[in-house]
């Protein structure tokens, strides 16, 4: 199946087709996106410059002029991790369900009836497990398109199931964060998947299997808040904004504009909170030598054990 | 005394039986006496009346009330001998949450908690309840020395979230919240939660992974404050009453969604009408649950706590 996807979020939150431009925040619908003939046309969101998207694809989303990131999901990681872009999908059906019958300007079924139709994913996570060089893996990964990447029962769920999963089969455990945050919608549920997340991951953590928080653009919020910071390596994409408040919530309490580069991935190499900076285009081969090392070691030891 | 819009007609109607009162005590006619009785009646009837059918922003109200009680004023009336520890040991001492060991009836227990300011130098001073990451680094060195000595860990809740700032980002809010998440997952010793007003946010359950996670009746917990979620899902300030019940925030709403263990009764009116007796009823509710706790090997405590956090979430399968 070739279903290319057209239109990339940049960070801004606008979509830019080379083509048309659609409204803020709103994803092509899926439909459109397979009316559409290859070769479409994306404009860099840093640099400007016109990319078609079988371009872009081939480099693994990054544009070759000035090495901006763009945003992508679930489908284009696995592709890019895992071997020949073949895995098997965990907890594929699970799916939010409305326990509050929230509604505000209009209900929370119909968001994600919304949701559902447009990016043809069931929730704000995927996870999956496969080989990445060889290496048994489990990656977990979000979807911001779906509800901005929130985080409510089907995405703690799901990533404690793939967390239970990786330390079960002792596999390497990678989660890719991209998300907004708690899911508003969900309320204190949504509060709690992040103390639920947190405590599958001080298990994981006592079983001695590895653990990469993959931080893209943009983590903030309860994910922030939980597990994106708890990898045993934080690592982040180039560029990507990460934080606990948002920055428009610091400058509406400073009230004065942010300092250029504030919560930058760079921004958090410098004060400490995220180990190294990976280019999408050698973060499968950083992560395989990475795993690599440590696999090294507990091989040695279990044999002696 | 700070008096909210709904509670005027019964501090109105508590003024009237004072001066009634009064006049009774220089008439013996007996007639006076009677009308004191009388209001006495319809106070009570107009309290039990409104207090039964409080809605979700009203009990907000009354979870920041500025004349309930705070953290320290708990601690300071049911244990004793109070040793307050400060800083974490890296950057500061966070004012805003404080903690160290006191007894409470020969029970050594580590206290923690977010304290709020009660006049504008003193709320400054704590940053409205606000922690910094070096907060909640400070939660966790006191709560592993607790650890250490085997000390029960009782935690009182009462933030309107962790503070978003230039320097709380620089310092690492998200990751302090986050470890303390995973730590506390894991405590040897019980871990006893209690939500004595606000409990916001990812600031609220930053000291908030116990084995017993408690709210006093008039206080809230949630993702989100009802003003941000209006601000953000209205997309307008004036939606708070109607976002404060989507949220169902309150205790009774919070109790049957299984993400608490239980409610301490207030007296009638909230805490801030009877001190004394608030501080009676959680002192006992702490000792009854410690109890419980305290039989259970630390092992079994730790499977039940990561157990009843895992089991939170409600989906389709
Ligand atoms: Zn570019």
């Amino acid at each position: 199946m070739d279903t290319k996807f057209v239109s990339l979020p940049c960070n801004k939150g606008k979509i830019m087709p080379w083509f048309k431009r659609i409204k803020d925040g709103i994803l092509t619908s899926t439909d459109e996106k397979k009316e559409v003939p290859e070769g479409i046309w994306n404009k860099c969101p840093s640099c400007k410059k016109a990319i078609t998207t079988r371009d872009l694809e081939d480099n693994n989303f990054v544009c070759p002029e000035d090495g901006y990131h763009f945003r992508i999901g679930s489908k284009q990681y696995f592709n890019i991790l895992f071997d020949d872009g073949i895995f098997t999908e965990l907890d594929k059906d699970l799916k939010a369900a409305d326990p509050l019958k929230f509604i505000d300007k209009k209900p929370y079924t119909s968001r994600l009836q919304e949701a559902w139709q447009t990016t043809e994913l069931n929730d704000a996570l995927r996870s999956a497990t496969g080989k990445m060089n060889g290496i048994d893996i489990v990656i977990a990964c979000m979807d911001f398109s779906f509800i901005g990447g929130s985080m409510g029962s089907v995405v703690g769920e799901k990533i404690a199931r793939a967390i239970d999963y990786a330390r079960i089969h002792q596999f390497p455990l990678i989660i890719i964060s991209k998300s907004g945050g708690a899911r508003m919608m969900e309320a204190a549920l949504s509060l709690m998947q992040m103390a639920k997340t947190s405590a599958k991951l001080a298990l994981l953590d006592q079983a001695g299997v590895p653990f990469i928080s993959l931080l893209t653009d943009p983590t903030t919020g309860g994910v922030t808040a939980s597990f994106a910071m708890l990898g045993d390596f934080n690592v982040a994409e180039p560029g990507a904004l990460i934080g606990f408040a948002g920055p428009r919530v610091i400058k509406e309490t400073i009230g004065k504009d942010l300092p250029k580069g504030f919560q930058s991935a760079e921004f958090l190499v410098e004060h400490g909170f995220v180990d190294f900076i990976v280019n999408r285009k050698e973060m499968k081969e950083k992560f395989t030598h990475l795993l690599g090392m440590l696999q090294e070691g507990t091989k040695a030891k279990k044999k002696t054990a | 005394m700070h008096v909210l819009d709904f509670e005027k007609p019964v501090k109105d109607l508590e003024k009237q039986i004072e001066k009634a009162r009064e006049l009774a005590e220089s008439d013996f006619s007996g007639l006076q006496e009677k009308t004191v009785k009388d209001l006495e009646d319809t106070l009570d009837k107009l309290k039990k009346e409104l207090y039964s059918h409080l809605t979700g922003w009203q009990k907000v109200q009354l979870s920041r009330h500025p004349d309930r009680p705070y953290a320290e004023d708990y601690i300071n009336n049911i244990s004793e001998n109070f040793i307050e520890l400060h800083g974490d040991r890296n950057i500061g001492d966070d004012k805003a949450m404080i903690g160290g060991f006191g007894s409470i009836d020969g029970q050594t227990v580590m206290f923690i908690g977010q304290q709020k300011g009660r006049n504008t130098k003193q709320r400054q001073y704590r940053n409205f309840g606000m922690a910094n990451p070096e907060g909640y680094r400070k939660a966790l060195r006191l709560m592993k020395l607790a650890e250490k000595f085997n000390k029960p860990i009782i935690t009182l809740i009462d933030t309107p979230g962790a503070s978003p700032g230039l320097e709380a980002e620089e310092r690492g809010q998200g990751e302090a919240i986050a470890r303390n998440l995973r730590e506390m997952s894991l405590l040897k010793v019980p871990v006893v939660c209690i939500i004595i007003g606000e409990g916001a946010s990812g600031g609220a359950l930053g000291i908030g992974v116990g084995d017993k996670v408690l709210m006093m009746e008039y206080t809230w917990y949630s993702v989100i404050s009802p003003e941000s979620c209006s601000s953000i899902l209205w997309r307008s300030w004036d939606y708070k009453e109607a976002a404060a019940e989507a949220l169902q925030l309150t205790s009774d709403k919070m109790l049957q969604q299984g993400l608490i263990d239980g409610i301490i009764k207030e007296p009638l009116g909230g805490a801030h009408n009877d001190p004394a007796k608030t501080f009676k009823n959680i002192k006992a509710e702490i000792k009854k649950q410690l109890k419980d706790l305290l039989l259970m090997s630390p092992e079994e405590r730790i499977i039940a706590r990561v157990d009843k956090f895992s089991n939170m979430g409600v989906y389709a399968e």
